[in-house]
């Protein structure tokens, strides 16, 4: 199976198909509603980010507590089409993948296009089992919104599937 | 009369959410072992083996089997010759908080739905219900939201003809399509009131996946799993473990049809005091 590593560069994207299967490395980080409204807040306000958005890769989740002795709670995808309004600027900033579950509208298939993002889904409801691909997690913002706080999680060998590639072709199919 | 203390139902609610979140119900374990054997389409039943393996190990490492937690949904059922003694609200609701805090799960409950604000573990969502005898009997149901999203609820009329409700129950899927974790269980309460639907087709998710279900039950439940969304939304025939229809008479001037969707990590537990 495809192996690829963060920072994800075009170059490192660019023959990903949908559909494909890929095992992801290197760092993630955690934003869900709420903190991607202040992302874009932010970047309206022109305030900086809190951490760089060049060739990066969010992920739609909120995890659970951290169980003592683990480095993380259950922490599978959340439903991405809630983030829909906010990626376009958020790609527009240079935020090269996005990771969670379920379908994305047409702009931001259009947006994941023109700008040459990708997204990937992993497995829906399977929280448990994903944690074991975390190797470290850290907390970078937002620390009062809980759940929804953005972390910076190390992973090794995420399982991902290419659900909208660099070309806008779809996984589920085109409207 | 018999009596049961505050104490005892806030310690058997930490037990339900220890149950409920770490360890899948069986008949849904046994609904998607069998959706595992019977699917063919390659994709998909690497998915179904992906969640039963992460049913598995989420038992075994006392991990939540979905971050999403849930709002706790509790169906309280109270025998009419019994005594409570403290407060039964507080009791259930100190529960949930002790229980989700203790477990590790996540607050994903905010106080106010407009303000939102620093989100918290409770409180959960309490359906009361007065029976004869003399137990307490409380069922958690942890509902995810990713799901709870794409419930619906329309008032037909009622001259309406039952392939314009099955439309609606099955367009319903369509809508929550890839999005709220298929393979889905579907929850449908018809009659009653708005409210009342809706909270028939809530409890609906609670009847046993194997029981025996009526022919409305069993078309709907093939013409769904005919759709093609299977597990993630990639395709197959898995798109629905089980469909189960709740029904109380109504007015003779409507037809309320409510739809509750639940993700394949359909977890509840039960206990009687």
């Amino acid at each position: 199976m495809k192996k690829i590593n963060t920072p994800l560069n075009f170059n490192k994207i660019k023959s990903l198909k949908s559909g494909q299967e890929v095992l992801l490395s290197g760092t993630i980080y955690t934003a869900r509603d709420q903190a991607h409204q202040r992302l874009v807040q932010a970047i309206k306000s022109r305030k900086a980010l809190p951490f760089g958005f060049r060739d990066a890769v969010i992920y739609y989740c909120g995890p659970t507590q951290t169980p003592k002795g683990k480095i993380i709670g259950s922490c599978g995808p959340t439903t991405s089409s809630r983030m829909d309004g906010f990626s376009n600027l958020l790609l527009i900033k240079g935020l090269r993948g996005m990771i969670g579950k379920g379908n994305r509208s047409e702009e931001v298939r259009g947006a994941i296009k023109k700008h040459k993002g990708i997204y990937f889904i992993t497995y829906a409801g399977c929280g448990a089992l994903l944690s074991k691909y975390v190797k470290s997690a850290e907390m970078v913002a937002y620390a009062d919104l809980g759940p929804e706080a953005i972390l910076k999680l190390e992973v090794k060998d995420f399982p991902l599937i290419v659900a909208i590639d660099v070309q806008g072709r779809s996984v589920y199919g085109e409207d | 009369m018999k009596e049961i203390k505050a104490v005892e139902i806030t310690r058997a609610v930490m037990e339900l959410v220890k149950r409920a979140n770490f360890s899948l119900r069986k008949d849904v374990l046994s609904a998607l072992r069998k959706a595992y054997r019977c699917e063919k389409n390659k994709r998909a039943k690497t998915i179904l083996k992906m969640i039963l393996d992460n049913a598995v190990y989420a038992n075994k490492e006392n991990l939540a089997i979905c971050q999403d937690t849930g709002l706790p949904v509790v169906f309280v059922r109270i025998g009419q010759n019994l005594k409570i003694s403290g407060n039964l609200k507080e009791a259930i609701n100190s529960g949930i908080a002790a229980g989700y805090k203790k477990y590790s799960l996540r607050n994903s409950i905010v106080l106010n739905p407009l303000l939102r604000g620093k989100s918290g573990f409770s409180p959960c969502v309490m359906h009361m219900d007065i029976v004869f005898g003399d137990k307490l009997k409380l069922i958690l149901l942890p509902k995810g939201f990713g799901c709870e999203n794409k419930s619906q609820l329309r008032m037909f009329k009622p001259t309406c003809g039952l392939d314009e409700i099955k439309k609606f129950i099955i367009d319903a899927v369509k809508i929550a399509g890839a999005d709220a974790c298929p393979p889905y269980v579907i929850g449908v309460g018809i009659g009653g009131t708005a409210d009342y639907a809706s909270m028939m087709a809530k409890q609906a998710l609670l009847i046993k996946l194997s029981a025996k279900h009526s022919k409305l039950e069993e078309d709907l439940l093939k013409q769904i799993n005919k759709t093609g969304i299977g597990p993630m939304g990639l395709g197959g025939r898995t798109t629905a473990l089980a469909l189960n229809i709740l029904t109380y008479p109504t007015h003779i001037a409507g037809l309320p049809v409510s739809v509750n969707i639940s993700c394949h990590a359909l977890r509840s537990a039960e206990i009687v005091l």
